[in-house]
């Protein structure tokens, strides 16, 4: 028993682990940023390894808490996007007071998702997701001289209560028509009594939420803009994708007896989430708030592949989040060097960019190529997979939205393109030196954009795992 | 020795100097850069010309059939228990005769691009782009499945904008590359539909087993597919109307044909590869692909049929008016594909009736050579004068003669005098189309005539009428990397015509009789002739040679052109009536109405874009309602409406 503790809860304790020993640095020493941040950098690095070795499977506290080879692939996965945005935030952080405090927040959030991914049990469910959002206001409030981060702290909290607040009592209406929160238990009671259709719909809003599905989004573009790049990358790929993750799973095991009703809202709020994203990306001069609309339109197609209902829908899901966690960092990484070396956020800056910076210029395509969608970049097969799996249930119309809107995608992300490289500018942003950290991220980000495309077996490996859900 | 395990090397040589290029090319390498990716296309060149041979005359065929083969393939992805995604190498006639021309064509373009783009600050960058480009063509021809043909599809679209917008200093380049970009991707956006409807019922990417389940009536696939049907339309049609979407869109059909004549911003050898011989022609290369599919369903067919014809008949018409040498080939391109899709169109599924297939892929042969050859004639024209406008140009033949004859090769190749290649391709062409329908055989007809005489037009504006001094500092020719090229095609286009493509690339592989019926073709080599007679009489003034000619056609060109002042009447009729009336105003809806169109389109969305700007207005409590507003329309809907 005790021993099943340690192997199946391994992720989760090495975690703990990790913050034990971030406090006690913090309240025993008075180490230097620097030697702080490669000590936990290292730290990190020993996590993403842990979390590939002895991978297990069962339950723990009567079903409370699930582990199996899909959750602790989908952990590792959040693992690694975790040392990345930790590589690439070096150049903020190096300089930040409460270096260590950040540190402690956002791995707290981290262990909360870990549990949501692990949850068997709608109370557990709960309690993880509440443990990944709280910390995040405070992380997007660690600008701390600037007013806008403080704002977006405010907006994001308000909202998140706001949301938690309904999806609480969506939770406590399916309680009252089941009476059971566990997961295995409520889904044969389920059927399509009006209550628990509506306790659906506010327990589905919850995700949307997190995820940023139109019209749950709003709270999006004024925290991504405001919060420091590192928490925005944070929030639009960790905190995005782990929802996403679990999103998936419920969709498909808890609440599989409202397949027909589900199906039907992720079509709609599919396709409002895609053309919405997308009339907003087209607009931003923010680099930040457009990366904000664009990954809401990404989840757009996400939400295509979900709605295909398969073994094909999950394994397309998973492999397209881990893509998009690359790309998206890709982007993001290059945005907060630029950011924390000379405090530029905006598209226009970005003039000329390639004239300078021509290796950070290039990683920023690459990874907005990705993002679009063209091969041979990873993105591409991503969206074509995702794309597939949707058109399993035959809805053309679906998928002719979301094809139309890939081309209006290309056009916002190309834009960009053609700012780096081929507009003029009087003053561009002067060459930058970049430490090796964060260059060592954008090359993991590269890696990950040709590698996971190209090279099949990880596809393989992630549909292998779905299918015996 | 047998060249098959070698063929993976054709795509892959280019690729790695695109590799080579791409990273060391500017910095160690960059006069040799040129040397080195002109070598990579040479050895698979040659490698194509050795699989061309063993393929048609050594082994490719089996009891008098061309049999398709495949000499290369492994599972890359295995994406779902049912559906596997392979890499593979297809061949069969359709690629291995693209394979040839494509890498020749690109070849000579290189071998062009060595003097054409010396002292370019970034010549490195050019050739790495050009191998790019040619990989992903091959690539797109030897695929074996449907998803990797759209993989290197794309990769054609990336490659060719990186090229057409390669001086990125001049706007109108960035704005042709990234319009060039956006419609095919838009057209793209129906070849990526049509592939999931077709490879969704059919259960398969792999071309030959999509093939073979969609033209057998008793497969359960070919059932499920024309069952399934949306707005009255069976799912099947849908798949392929779709598909040759994607295809009208890489070939510059009506109406996504806008971007082409823009993408001439792109540097001229560019334009000989790309808006010649390879990009343009996939979308003719991709309904060949799938062929038989095409034909069993007849109905998309039809579309291909229409459109093509119009497609030709419309640009030939735009070619008339335009001044911009390189946009008269533009549309003259887009005039030339048109006669391949249709000839495609009219075709049936074997044997005699499979004629137009066979003249669509005989044209699409002859026209690389014919086409580029022009092309690189422009470039060293635009070379000589530093100006793509006709108005610039007159009397050059004394300064650039080589460049002056191969040019008139390509002419009356193009216009289908015998016995340039043109002539025997579009021979097959309206013959093909004269046995199965008559409307569109009219229009090409008349579409030959009109060919006949812009082409003539574009010729004698720059090789005669007015005399024009070159700049002082004038270079001639060019080196002689310049002029090898054009040599080589001018002999091609001379000779093309005589390759036995009916013997070789035909539906279903097995050879076809073919004879040049006298009668038949006089009517269209007279009609040509008459094009060229006008545009001598319009378009080759201040000149004696002209008058020589004239009497070398004897009394009858006098009294009919002078003595009964049919001259004056038809200068009347062309500049007055046709002009004004019918090319001038379809140049202008052409550039305003299906133009203005796509532009409105995009202009739309920035509008709608910006009304809804005001719902993001900053404000949490608003967010708050919002999102309530969402949940109870959610509830409301689907709990009294849809349950």
């Amino acid at each position: 028993m005790l021993n099943d503790f340690f192997i199946l809860m391994k992720q989760e304790l090495v975690l703990l682990a990790i913050l034990f020993i971030l406090l006690i640095i913090k309240v025993g020493n008075d180490w230097s940023n620097e030697r702080l941040l490669n000590v936990i950098n290292a730290l990190l690095l020993i996590n993403v390894v842990a979390g590939f070795i002895m991978p297990a499977e069962g339950a723990l506290f009567g079903d409370m808490f699930k582990t199996n080879g899909l959750i602790t692939l989908e952990k590792n996965i959040l693992n690694v996007g975790t040392l990345i945005i930790s590589l690439q935030s070096y150049s903020w952080l190096k300089n930040h007071k409460h270096l260590s405090e950040f540190y402690m927040l956002m791995l707290s959030t981290l262990l909360g998702m870990f549990y949501m991914l692990s949850s068997g049990n709608l109370l557990m469910f709960y309690l993880g997701l509440e443990l990944s959002s709280i910390p995040l206001a405070a992380m997007a409030n660690f600008d701390l001289e600037k007013r806008k981060s403080s704002e977006a702290a405010i907006k994001f909290i308000l909202s998140s209560a706001f949301s938690s607040g309904l999806l609480l009592f969506g939770v406590s209406l399916l309680y009252g028509t089941t009476g059971t929160l566990s997961f295995t238990e409520i889904t044969p009671h389920l059927t399509n009594a009006p209550l628990q259709i509506f306790a659906f719909v506010l327990i589905l809003a919850g995700f949307s939420f997190k995820i940023s599905v139109v019209p749950f989004h709003f709270w999006t573009a004024d925290v991504y803009e405001g919060s420091p790049v590192a928490v925005t990358s944070y929030l639009s790929v960790i905190s995005k994708g782990a929802v996403l993750f679990v999103f998936v799973s419920i969709l498909y095991t808890v609440f599989k007896p409202l397949a027909d009703v589900w199906y039907n809202m992720l079509f709609l709020l599919s396709v409002l989430t895609i053309v919405i994203g997308n009339l907003f990306a087209i607009r931003q001069d923010n680099f930040k708030r457009f990366l904000a609309f664009s990954s809401i339109a990404q989840v757009g197609f996400i939400l295509v592949g979900i709605s295909g209902s398969s073994p094909l829908g999950t394994a397309s899901v998973i492999y397209f989040v881990l893509i998009y966690i690359f790309s998206n960092l890709g982007a993001f990484g290059v945005v907060s060097i630029v950011s924390a070396l000379t405090g530029k956020e905006n598209i226009s800056d970005y003039k000329a960019f390639y004239k300078t910076n021509p290796l950070l210029s290039w990683v920023l395509t690459i990874a907005l190529f990705s993002l679009a969608g063209v091969p041979p970049t990873a993105g591409f097969f991503g969206k074509f997979f995702l794309l597939i799996a949707g058109a399993e249930q035959g809805n053309y119309v679906l998928i002719s939205i979301a094809a139309l809107n890939m081309v209006i995608s290309f056009y916002y992300y190309l834009r960009i393109v053609k700012s780096i490289f081929m507009d003029p500018n009087e003053q561009p942003i002067e060459k930058l030196t970049v430490p090796w950290m964060p260059k060592l991220a954008l090359f993991l980000c590269l890696a990950g954009i040709v590698v996971i495309g190209l090279w099949s077996t990880i596809y393989e490996y992630i549909y292998s795992l779905s299918i015996g859900l | 020795m047998n060249i098959y395990p070698y063929i993976s090397l054709i795509p892959l040589i280019p690729f790695i100097a695109f590799v080579l290029l791409g990273l060391f090319g500017r910095k160690y390498l960059n006069t040799l850069s040129g040397i080195i990716g002109t070598f990579a296309l040479g050895v698979s060149a040659f490698l194509s010309l050795a699989t061309a041979y063993q393929y048609f005359f050594v082994d490719g065929k089996v009891d008098g059939v061309f049999r398709q083969m495949i000499p290369l393939k492994y599972t890359w992805l295995q994406f779902s228990s049912n559906l596997s995604i392979d890499m593979g190498i297809l061949l069969d006639p359709l690629s291995v005769m693209m394979l040839v021309v494509v890498t020749f064509v690109s070849l000579m373009v290189h071998i062009f691009s060595l003097g054409y783009m010396k002292g370019e600050e970034r010549f490195a960058t050019y050739y790495s782009f050009l191998s790019l480009f040619t990989f992903s063509m091959l690539g797109l021809v030897l695929s074996s499945n449907i998803f990797q043909i759209y993989m290197f599809w794309e990769l054609v679209g990336v490659s060719s904008f990186l090229l057409i917008g390669f001086y990125f200093e001049k706007p109108s380049a960035v704005a042709a590359a990234k319009k060039a970009f956006i419609v095919t991707r838009f057209a793209d956006l129906g070849f990526l539909i049509g592939i999931l409807i077709l490879s969704f019922h059919a259960e398969t990417l792999d071309f030959q087993t999509l093939i073979a389940r969609l033209t057998d009536p008793q497969s359960s696939q070919l059932l499920s597919i024309t069952t399934a049907s949306f707005l009255g339309v069976s799912m099947l049609t849908w798949g392929l109307v779709l598909v040759f979407a994607g295809g009208a869109g890489k070939s510059a059909m009506f109406p996504l044909h806008i971007w082409l004549p823009d993408a001439m911003e792109g540097p001229t050898p560019v334009s000989a590869l790309i808006h010649a011989a390879t990009m343009v022609v996939a979308g003719v290369f991709l309904v060949g692909r799938l062929f038989p599919v095409f034909v069993f369903d007849g109905a998309a067919l039809i579309v291909v049929t229409y459109v093509g014809a119009f497609s030709a008949l419309l640009a030939a018409i735009i070619a008339c008016t335009q001044t911009d040498i390189k946009r008269v080939l533009a549309y003259s391109t887009m005039s030339q594909i048109g006669y391949m899709m249709f000839a495609m169109g009219v075709s049936g599924k074997g044997g005699e009736e499979g004629l137009g297939y066979m003249a669509s892929m005989f044209h699409l042969f002859t026209h690389a050579f014919f086409k580029s050859l022009l092309f690189l004639g422009a470039g060293a024209v635009i070379h000589l004068v530093h100006s793509n406008d006709m108005k610039d140009m007159g009397g050059l033949r004394k300064y650039m003669p080589i460049t002056h004859i191969t040019f008139l090769i390509a002419c009356l190749a193009i216009a289908g005098i015998p016995p340039f290649a043109g002539f025997f391709s579009k021979e097959e062409i309206l013959l093909a189309a004269f046995h199965s329908n008559k409307l569109v055989f009219f229009v090409a007809l008349f579409t030959s005539g009109l060919t006949a005489f812009y082409m003539f037009r574009l010729y004698f504006s720059i090789f005669w009428n007015k005399e024009t001094k070159p700049h002082s500092d004038s270079h001639g020719e060019g080196p002689i990397s310049m002029r090898i090229p054009l040599v080589i095609l001018g002999a091609f286009a001379l000779l093309a015509g005589f390759a036995p493509i009916a013997k070789l690339v035909t539906p279903d592989g097995r050879e076809i009789e073919t004879h040049i019926d006298v009668l038949f073709s006089l009517t269209p080599v007279l009609l040509a002739i008459t094009g060229i007679l006008l545009a001598l009489r319009l378009y080759k003034k201040e000149n004696d040679i002209a008058d020589k000619i004239a009497t070398a056609f004897g009394g009858f060109y006098r009294s009919a052109f002078k003595k009964f002042y049919i001259d004056e009447l038809y200068l009347f009729v062309t500049h007055k009536i046709v002009f004004n009336l019918v090319g001038k105003p379809s140049a202008w809806i052409d550039k305003n109405i299906i133009d203005g169109m796509m532009n409105k389109l995009a202009e739309g969305t920035a509008k709608v874009s910006f009304e809804i700007k005001g719902l993001q207005s900053g404000k949490v409590q608003g967010y708050a309602l919002y999102f309530f507003l969402g949940i109870m329309g959610l509830s409301a809907l689907f709990i009294y409406i849809l349950n």
